[in-house]
C-alpha cells in the first residue's frame, strides 16, 4: 500500500466522522418536527401529500397500527413492482424493446427492492425497461429506506416515552424522511454524478463501430437519478449489471469516493439523531465508536488477504473483477463498506477477492447488518444485539436488566431473539438444502469450498437484506428465486416485527431515574460487551459454516 | 386496517409521482442542459461518425494498436460483466498463463513478472476502458515495430502516453491510468500514413 491509498482511508473516515453529527442533528430536528432550512422551501409540498393522501399528520398510533400501515404500504409497493416488470412490454420507455419477465425473477426483484435488498438476478441492460427502472426501482429505492429509518423512529420514542400508548405515525415518518432527508440529498448528488459522466437520458441503445472495426451496442437510461438515491438509501440495486464496477455507472475514482461515503453517510448520522433523541449524545456516539472498530478492523483483515501473494498465480495480487481506475486499495474499502451496511453495490466482483476479504464481507452481513447497517435497519438491528447485552449483563452482575431507564422484560428478549434466529434459520437451512441438491448446485460457476461460498454468501447476503453477490452463482432460476425471496422477507419482516412490538411495550414502561446502581450503555465497558456479544453470538452460530468455505479456501490457497 | 389500506394507496401514488416521474425528470432536465454530452453517454464523432464511447472500453487485440485489458464479455456491453472465477480457480489459472503466453509472444523481451496485472486479468465490468501507464508503456517496441516507426517517432509515442495518462484525481484519489481509445484515437491522428 502506498501513501495515498492511506489518505484515500483516512479521508473518508475522517469525512464520516465530521458528517455524522451535522446530519444527524438535521435529522433530529426533521424527525421531532422542528423548524429548519428545509421547512421554508419544502413545508408546502409536504402538507399537499398529506392532503392528497388523507394523512393526518399529528394524529399519533399505536404500535399494531403503525405496524400494519408499514405492511400493507409495502405490499401495494411490492405488487406494483411485480407487475410493472410482467407487462414491461406493452408499456412506453422501453426502446431496447425488451421482453416481459419471468413471474419468478419479477417475484423476487420486486420483493428485493422493497426489502431494501437489491439483490438481482437479473442484468439491468438487458433486462429492464427505462419505465421499470425509474418509475418502479427507483421509487422502491426511496421508499423502503423511508420505511427502515420509521421502523428506528418508531423504536427510539419507545424507549424514550414514558408510560405511553404511541409511538408515532407511520405516515409522516415516511413522508418526512423520503421528503426532507432522501430527496433533497439525491438530488444534490445526483447532479453531482452527471457532472462527472454518469449517464441520464432516455435516448435508444446507441450502436456503434468501433475503432478496430467491430460492432459494440453501447446502453442508455437514466441512470444518475437512479445510483445517487442507490447509494444514499443503503439500496444497492445497479442501474447496469455490473453495478458501480460499470464505467457508466461509477466513471472516476471522485464518483466512487463519494458514492462510498454515500453508503454510510444516513446509517452513521442516524446514531448521532438517536442519541439526541433519547437525550443523551453519548449513547449515540457509544454505538457509533462499536460500528466504527468494528467495520475499521474488518477492513484491516480484508485489506490484509487482497494485498498478500496469492501463492496459485505469480502476480503480487490479483486484478481479476477490479476497474483500472480503482485499484486494489478502493475495491476493498468499497466491498467491507457495502457489506458493513447493507448496501450491496459492488464497484468489483466481490466472487473474486481473496478468501479472507471475502469473508470479511461475508461475516459483515453474517453478524446481522449491524456495522452502520441499512439505513434505519442497522440501527434497530443493533438494537437487538443492545438488549441482549443489557441482558446478559444484567444476569451476569445480578441487576435487573436496564435499557435507557426501562426494564427489559421476558418479551423484549423473546423478541430480540426471535429477531435473531429468524435469519441465521434461513440463512444455515436453505444454504445447506442448496449444497446438497442438484438444482443448487447446478448454478454454481465455482467449485469447492469456493462453490460452497458462493451458495453461503447469496441466501447471507438476501437474508441480511444486502444485496450484494458472489456474482458466480446463476440466482435467476425458479430455485433460487424462490428461496431467496423467502429469505428477503424473513430478513426483512422477521427483524422489523419484533422490533416494532419491542418499541410497543417498551413505550408503555415507566422510566426509572439513573442511581449508583444503574448499570450504563453509555460507556467503554458496555461498548466492549457489546463488541463480544456481537461477535461471539455470529461466531457461533457461523463459524461452522464459514470453515468450510473461506476458511478452507485461504488454507488450500497458502498450502 | 381499511383506512390505512386506503391510505396506502393514495401515498404510494403520490411518491411514486414525486419519486419515480418528477425526480427523475428534474435529474434528466438539469443534466442535459448542463452536461449534455457527460449525461448522454461521452459518445466521441471522429468524421461524423459516433465510434464509441470515452468510459465504455473497446476491444483491441490488433498487433499496431496499444491492447485493452482482457474482457470477460469480450468488451459487448450487452449485458455487463465479470469472470467471476475465484481466486483458487484452475480455470482462471488456466487463463491467465494463456495471456502470460500471448503477451511474451507479441511484446517480445518482455519477461512473466513484469507484466502488469490488470493485462492478465479481466476487469468487473468487462467494460473498463483504462489500463495502467505501465502497460501502455511496454507495449511501444511492438507498435513501433508494427507501424514501422522511426527512433524519433518512437519517442513521440513515448510522449503521447504522458498527454493522455491521467493521474490520480486531485493527485490521491484513484489510481494512474490510460483511456486506451483516447490513446488509440490520439495514436492513429499522429501516425496517419504507418
Amino acid at each position: 500500500m502506498t501513501a495515498s491509498d492511506f489518505l484515500q482511508i483516512t479521508l473518508y473516515f475522517t469525512l464520516l466522522i465530521v458528517l455524522t453529527p451535522v446530519l444527524g442533528g438535521y435529522m433530529y430536528k426533521v424527525f421531532t418536527g422542528e423548524k429548519h432550512l428545509m421547512t421554508f422551501v419544502l413545508g408546502k409540498p409536504e402538507k399537499l401529500i398529506y392532503k392528497l393522501s388523507g394523512i393526518h399528520p399529528d394524529e399519533e398510533t399505536n404500535w399494531k397500527t403503525y405496524t400494519w400501515g408499514l405492511l400493507l404500504f409495502n405490499l401495494i409497493g411490492m405488487v406494483f413492482l411485480f407487475v410493472l416488470q410482467i407487462i414491461q412490454a406493452q408499456l412506453p420507455l422501453n426502446p431496447a424493446h425488451l421482453p416481459n419477465v419471468s413471474w419468478h425473477s419479477a417475484l423476487n426483484t420486486a420483493i428485493s427492492f422493497m426489502t431494501n435488498t437489491n439483490w438481482q438476478g437479473y442484468a439491468g441492460e438487458t433486462t429492464l425497461s427505462y419505465l421499470v427502472q425509474m418509475l418502479g426501482l427507483t421509487v422502491q429505492n426511496f421508499v423502503s429506506a423511508a420505511t427502515g429509518i420509521a421502523v428506528l423512529l418508531a423504536l427510539v420514542r419507545g424507549l424514550s416515552r414514558k408510560s405511553a400508548s404511541t409511538l408515532g405515525n407511520f405516515w409522516t415518518d415516511l413522508t418526512r424522511s423520503t421528503l426532507y432527508v432522501l430527496l433533497p440529498m439525491s438530488i444534490v448528488f445526483a447532479v453531482i454524478l452527471a457532472g462527472e459522466g454518469v449517464i441520464q437520458n432516455f435516448h435508444p441503445y446507441q450502436a456503434v463501430h468501433t475503432l478496430q472495426g467491430t460492432e459494440q451496442v453501447i446502453p442508455m437510461g437514466p441512470a444518475a437519478s437512479q445510483i445517487a438515491i442507490k447509494q444514499l438509501g443503503t439500496n444497492g440495486g445497479g442501474f447496469f449489471n455490473t453495478n458501480s464496477a460499470h464505467p457508466f455507472e461509477n466513471p472516476t475514482p471522485l464518483t466512487n469516493f463519494l458514492e462510498m461515503l454515500a453508503i454510510l453517510l444516513i446509517p452513521a448520522a442516524l446514531t448521532y439523531t438517536y442519541g439526541k433523541m433519547v437525550g443523551s449524545l453519548r449513547q449515540g456516539w457509544t454505538i457509533f465508536m462499536v460500528m466504527l472498530i468494528l467495520l475499521i478492523s474488518g477492513l484491516a483483515i480484508a485489506l490484509y488477504g487482497e494485498y498478500s501473494a496469492n501463492p496459485i498465480f505469480s502476480q503480487s495480487h490479483l486484478m481479476e473483477g477490479k476497474e483500472t481506475r480503482f485499484g486494489i486499495t478502493n475495491s476493498v474499502l468499497w466491498s467491507t463498506v457495502t457489506t458493513a451496511a447493507s448496501n450491496g453495490s459492488v464497484n468489483a466482483m466481490h466472487d473474486s477477492l481473496s478468501p479472507l476479504a471475502g469473508m470479511v464481507a461475508l461475516i459483515n452481513m453474517l453478524l446481522g447488518e449491524v456495522i452502520f447497517g441499512g439505513v434505519g435497519a442497522g440501527l434497530y438491528g443493533m438494537m437487538v444485539f443492545v438488549i441482549l447485552t443489557v441482558f446478559i449483563a444484567g444476569l451476569m452482575v445480578g441487576r435487573t436488566p436496564e435499557l435507557l431507564g426501562k426494564k427489559i422484560g421476558a418479551f423484549e428478549v423473546q423478541m430480540a431473539i426471535i429477531a435473531n434466529l429468524s435469519t441465521s434459520l434461513v440463512i444455515l437451512v436453505f444454504t445447506a438444502w442448496a449444497s446438497v441438491s442438484s438444482y443448487g448446485l447446478s448454478s454454481l460457476n465455482n467449485t469447492g469450498a469456493h462453490g460452497f461460498s458462493e451458495i453461503l454468501y447469496a441466501y447471507t447476503s438476501a437474508a441480511g437484506n444486502n444485496g450484494s453477490a458472489f456474482a458466480g452463482l446463476n440466482a435467476n432460476t425458479l430455485f433460487y428465486n424462490l428461496t431467496l425471496s423467502f429469505s428477503l422477507l424473513v430478513g426483512r419482516f422477521g427483524v422489523i416485527i419484533p422490533m416494532l412490538a419491542i418499541a410497543g411495550s417498551m413505550a408503555r414502561k415507566n422510566i426509572t431515574p439513573e442511581s449508583a446502581g444503574t448499570f450504563r450503555t453509555d460507556n467503554w465497558v458496555f461498548g466492549g460487551l457489546l463488541i463480544a456479544v456481537i461477535l461471539i453470538v455470529g461466531g457461533l452460530t457461523y463459524f461452522p459454516a464459514l470453515s468450510l468455505g473461506p476458511v478452507v479456501e485461504h488454507l488450500l490457497m497458502i498450502k | 386496517m381499511k383506512t390505512q389500506f386506503i391510505i396506502s394507496i393514495k401515498i404510494f401514488a403520490v411518491l411514486t409521482v414525486l419519486c419515480g416521474v418528477i425526480y427523475p425528470l428534474l435529474i434528466t432536465g438539469i443534466a442535459q442542459t448542463v452536461f449534455p454530452e457527460k449525461a448522454n453517454g461521452s459518445l466521441i464523432t471522429v468524421n461524423n461518425k459516433i465510434i464509441g464511447s470515452e468510459l465504455i472500453g473497446q476491444k483491441f487485440d490488433s498487433v499496431s494498436y496499444f491492447q485493452s485489458r482482457p474482457s470477460a464479455v469480450d468488451y459487448n456491453p450487452l449485458p455487463s460483466g465479470g469472470s467471476n472465477f475465484g481466486p483458487t480457480s484452475e480455470k482462471l489459472k488456466e487463463q491467465t498463463s494463456e495471456r502470460v503466453k500471448q503477451w511474451i509472444k507479441s511484446n517480445l523481451g518482455i519477461s512473466a513478472e513484469k507484466i502488469p496485472a490488470e493485462m492478465l486479468f479481466a476487469s468487473g465490468s468487462g467494460l473498463d476502458p483504462h489500463i495502467s501507464p505501465e502497460a501502455a508503456l511496454l507495449q511501444v517496441d511492438r507498435i513501433t515495430k508494427a507501424r514501422t516507426l522511426s527512433s524519433e517517432q518512437k519517442q513521440q509515442l513515448v510522449d503521447l502516453i504522458g498527454v493522455v495518462t491521467e493521474q490520480p484525481q486531485f493527485s490521491f484519489l484513484g489510481e494512474a491510468r490510460v483511456n486506451v481509445l483516447m490513446l488509440n484515437l490520439a495514436l492513429d491522428k499522429q501516425f496517419k500514413n504507418n
